[in-house]
């Protein structure tokens, strides 16, 4: 019985009236995409087919993502962990391409992206500014979770292309006896400068040039605009804080990766996973 | 009394290329070895193989008889000194990139001893210039320096004068003479062989197909 609960749950929140003014909210923007599509036809933009399916498929995507919400939303807190340890190994997964080639990029991109953004959303949810339940906990987490990988798969790349273009400085520099680590130092930090370029400019621009969208959502949903400032700031320094830790974390592990244990510097391209 | 360095049966193989193929040879102290042989023929993996770069696949390399599998990589590499074909230098100074071994090893630097150096290579007052403002020269005569003031043992060149003038590459030629270190080096000039060569190997598709002094091996 209770492993029918949360379906049970999701096919009540399916015949919650406001369910039924979404819908009619649909159908109304729906037809204006109509227009666009029927313009499109009209002027032989031969883009009516590709409209009308990304519209389509669109609706049904969100839905679905809405409707796992849902059921998220009924589970036990101690599934959040669960969840968001899942959300960091598709993390994983999806930052691991960028780094393609480097030696042991999947178990440090696993590290790193667990370390960074899981002792964020830890630390928070002690301090308070994530409530401890799923509602809260999911979608912040997977936030965080998500820049973290963005971060880590930028650091990665950069990285690898470092190695890649100074090879040879790297080799020369190992030849006249210098440690692996005093010779990658300044290419890690390339790396890590570089992966916090995207965050460091939303700071940089946030409120002036754009608003955020939890902000945005808050004030949308008749939150204290004040408040909503605060904790978009709040979110945002929770990103730029687990993406540091990632950054950093990823950069210097994959620095002890790439060298032998004679120190010599591995192939990137041939280097084993 | 060993030989200062002796390779046994060197190999390197990298997916079924055999870029160094069962090398053996002694190499007495204070001998210049020059290597020649033509493109591909595996002299540039040799002496990485020698710095320990790479890593041979079968046999080892003995410095002062011991394997140099026994010895860390790091003091071996400051033992035996390699001046790659590439430069490589980094942004900076002259100086700054002359010194750069010390630096990375956090060693004292020698000024002094520096400024010598530099103008023994013909480089007497570029101590302060920034690599970018050098010809390709002047370049692969700051990596010289860099690599002869780790005070190496044995020197490994892969064709250092490849890019000098002849005035400088006979001033490099006369300070390999001067400095009187066991030395390896790589040349495509015939004439410098056997200006500075003791013995010559000569090497193709990875082995040495010809060693000997420079009269019986260059024609």
């Amino acid at each position: 019985m209770n492993t029918l609960a949360p379906i049970v749950d999701l096919l009540g929140q399916f015949q919650d009236p406001v369910v039924w003014t979404g819908l009619a909210q649909v159908f109304v923007a729906s037809l204006l995409a109509v227009v666009v599509v029927g313009i499109s036809r009209y002027r032989e933009l031969a883009l009516e087919r590709e409209l009308g399916i990304a519209l389509v498929r669109g609706l049904i995507q969100i839905v679905a993502m809405g409707s796992i919400v849902g059921i998220l939303l009924t589970v036990d807190l101690v599934w959040s962990g669960v969840i968001l340890l899942g959300m960091m190994g598709g993390a994983t997964w999806i930052s691991k391409n960028r780094g393609e080639g480097l030696p042991g990029v999947v178990r440090v991109s696993f590290l790193a992206i667990v370390f960074g953004s899981g002792l964020v959303i830890v630390t928070m949810t002690l301090a308070g500014a994530i409530e401890a339940n799923v509602r809260n906990l999911v979608p912040v987490g997977s936030m965080i979770i998500a820049n973290a990988m963005q971060i880590n798969s930028l650091a990665l790349d950069r990285f690898k292309s470092e190695i890649n273009a100074n090879r040879e400085t790297i080799e020369a520099e190992l030849a006249l006896g210098a440690s692996p680590t005093a010779v990658i130092s300044r290419h890690v930090e390339t790396g890590v400068r570089a992966s916090l370029i995207p965050v460091v400019d939303s700071l940089k621009s946030l409120g002036w040039v754009w608003i955020p969208g939890i902000m945005a959502g808050m004030i949308l949903a008749g939150e204290n605009p004040i408040y909503a400032a605060l904790y978009q700031f709040v979110i945002m320094a929770m990103i730029f804080g687990a993406g540091g830790l990632t950054s950093m974390t990823s950069s210097l592990l994959i620095g002890n990766y790439v060298f032998t244990e004679a120190d010599q510097l591995k192939a990137i391209d041939d280097a084993d996973e | 009394m060993p030989p200062t360095l002796e390779t046994r049966n060197l190999t390197r193989v990298v997916e079924d290329d055999r870029l160094v193929d069962g090398i053996s040879v002694a190499i007495r102290e204070r001998e210049v070895i020059v290597i020649v042989g033509p493109s591909g023929a595996g002299k540039s993996s040799f002496l990485r193989l020698l710095n320990r770069l790479d890593e041979p696949t079968a046999g080892t390399v003995l410095l002062d008889g011991v394997d140099y599998h026994e010895i860390p990589p790091r003091e071996l590499r400051v033992r035996v000194g390699l001046v790659p074909q590439s430069p490589a230098l980094v942004p900076g100074t002259v100086f700054e990139n002359a010194t750069r071994g010390l630096t990375l090893r956090n060693e004292p630097i020698d000024a002094e001893r520096t400024t010598q150096m530099l103008t023994q290579l013909g480089l007497d007052g570029y101590e302060d210039r920034t690599v970018e403002e050098l010809s390709g020269g002047e370049t692969q005569r700051v990596a010289i320096a860099r690599t002869l003031l780790n005070g190496p043992e044995v020197l490994l060149l892969d064709e250092p004068t490849a890019s000098l003038d002849s005035a400088s590459e006979a001033r490099v030629e006369d300070l390999l003479s001067e400095l009187g270190l066991t030395t390896v080096l790589v040349t495509h000039d015939e004439e410098q062989a056997r200006r500075i060569g003791d013995r010559v190997m000569e090497l193709r598709n990875g082995q040495l197909v010809r060693l000997g002094s420079p009269t019986e091996v260059l024609s």
